[in-house]
């Protein structure tokens, strides 16, 4: 499968690492993912795109057991077996002029390129990021830079509101939400938004494209595959 | 040039290199990744009669050399799976293809056959399924249950047919001598290995079903040795499945007594493995002075 060299790979937050893979490759659409191969593991691991211009992509990985412990180990210039392109992405043209970004956690990484493309096509963007504390935080200036607004919540109240996300929205003019994060984020952010919405999810993968049926979830169109119908849905579709 | 073909059951292969059900979905996603007609055959996803979304989630959990999985034949249903998926199917591959059935009574198996057998090549019994009227004892783990629904399939199944055992048994080779008896064209093996893993964090099951099918490279031993003991003891051809990652493990089975051999996991992790066996088995003949693969099936006495 393609071979991508390893550009960089350091340490952004606690336990969270960032690394851009350099290779032939088209950018890839906000929302989707990549499967990564690892030595001395059998299965990939899949991690949705961060940031993506031609022939180079970047991902933000959280360390959290044997796979991304050896991930943090690569180094500049290493060689690493990616299949790219992998899932459906979020659809930018569901907005029209005010879109709603709300992060949970490792969420917040594939709403940058999201908040990246939208603010090129004039959509004005306000990101909710949620962390457990504020050692947690990553791409801070970057969601400051890009989004008109940028707001926090911490449960530990170490940086911005302490609380929940969904406590931060109320006041916000959108007329569409992005959201990626963990599930009961998700699913009280589906309840309280006013608007429609897309969702992405996150769900333990077998291969990634579609053969295994290893992250099946019940929707209100019959079974569907996170990663291949999804990972990205319509607020609508999920059946909480 | 060297000889691939193999003939399985009266049907003609051109190389013996199939991937195993469940790991393959009906073609249409791996296509996009290479043209499926240099494979030998296909063994599509396992198909009950009605629709079945299968088990809870986590249903993967990965191991040294392997993952283990509890997805509960997830599949459209046969009738979904003749209107839909084999005409697909058959559309983009004109190489034969398997249909492996399921069931969890003997009429529910009865039933798919006489639905998908007409639109498949062969038939590939899956009898590692629990059979509901009997406890959930599974069909395939006693000689009296394998026969039983091993005979009612044979009344309807005009295919030749393929029965998968399942290792999770004392006696491998009386299960495959009743399946012989019954009245079974051939025999895969093997299924999955009953499996556990438990999150030592989280103090829990890593998969929501607790337990799961073992399989990858790890299990390839266990494999080569039920089609060795099973490929010796009966007179029907067998077809090797487990842990298959090369053409190397390819060479390996059909020696033990492999007429052709079905690759599995290796697909989850490479989109592009069967492709890749294929191309190298020439190559690996060559180095191994194989003229015809044909030949060697069961050399080792």
């Amino acid at each position: 499968m393609p071979t991508f060299s390893v550009r960089e790979n350091f340490p952004v937050a606690a336990d969270v690492w960032r690394m851009t893979l350099v290779g032939a490759t088209p950018a890839l659409a906000p929302g989707s993912f990549v499967e990564v191969a690892l030595p001395n593991c059998y299965l990939r691991r899949p991690f949705s795109v961060c940031a993506s211009e031609k022939n180079s992509f970047t991902i933000i990985y959280k360390v959290v057991g044997k796979g991304t412990e050896i991930m943090t180990h690569f180094a500049e210039g290493q060689d690493v077996d990616v299949i790219t392109g992998l899932g459906n992405g979020f659809d930018e043209s569901r907005v029209r002029r005010k879109a709603l970004l709300v992060g949970g956690g490792l969420g917040v990484a594939p709403l940058y390129q999201l908040a990246l493309n939208l603010r090129s096509r004039g959509v004005k963007c306000v990101f909710v990021g949620g962390f457990n504390s504020e050692k947690d935080i990553f791409l801070r200036n970057e969601f400051e830079t890009i989004c008109d607004e940028a707001r926090y919540t911490t449960m530990d109240g170490s940086f911005g509101h302490q609380g929940l996300v969904t406590e931060l929205i109320s006041d916000v003019d959108y007329d569409y939400f992005y959201s990626c994060g963990p599930l009961p984020m998700l699913k009280a952010l589906s309840k309280v938004a006013l608007t429609s919405g897309q969702l992405s999810l996150e769900a333990r993968m077998g291969c990634g494209y579609g053969v295994c049926m290893g992250c099946s979830i019940e929707t209100a169109q019959g079974p569907q595959r996170v990663c291949k119908e999804g990972p990205v849905f319509d607020k609508e579709v999920l059946l909480w | 040039m060297v000889d691939t073909k193999v003939d399985l059951c009266g049907i003609a292969l051109q190389n013996p290199v199939i991937p195993a059900s469940g790991t393959f979905g009906f073609g249409a996603e791996m296509a996009e990744y290479y043209d499926l007609n240099v494979l030998g055959a296909i063994s599509v996803k396992g198909t009950t009669l009605h629709p079945r979304f299968g088990n809870p989630t986590p249903r993967i959990a990965e191991c040294e050399n392997g993952m283990l999985n509890s997805v509960g034949l997830q599949n459209p249903g046969a009738e979904h799976v003749v209107k839909e998926e084999l005409p697909s199917l058959r559309r983009r591959f004109s190489q034969p293809i398997l249909g492996n059935i399921c069931g969890f009574s003997i009429d529910e198996y009865r039933e798919c056959c006489r639905l998908i057998a007409p639109h498949v090549d062969l038939i590939e019994l899956n009898i590692s399924c629990p059979n509901v009227h009997n406890g959930g004892m599974a069909f395939g783990t006693t000689c009296d249950g394998a026969a039983a629904v091993v005979k009612a399939v044979r009344e309807v199944c005009d295919r030749p047919l393929l029965v998968k055992l399942s290792p999770n048994v004392t006696d491998i080779v009386s299960i495959a001598k009743a399946c012989e008896d019954a009245g079974a064209d051939g025999l895969t093996l093997i299924n999955t290995l009953l499996g556990m893993r438990i999150d030592i964090r989280r103090r829990q099951p890593i998969m929501a079903n607790k337990m799961g099918g073992f399989s990858g490279p790890a299990v390839f031993p266990v494999a080569l040795r039920m089609v060795y003991q099973a490929s010796h003891a009966c007179h029907i051809p067998v077809v090797g499945c487990g842990g298959v990652q090369s053409a190397e493990n390819v060479v390996e089975m059909m020696m033990a007594g492999a007429t052709a051999v079905e690759v599995g996991s290796e697909n989850l992790r490479n989109p592009e493995a069967c492709k890749k066996i294929v191309e190298e088995l020439p190559e690996v003949m060559n180095k191994l002075n194989i003229n015809k693969l044909q030949d060697i099936i069961g050399i080792i006495e």
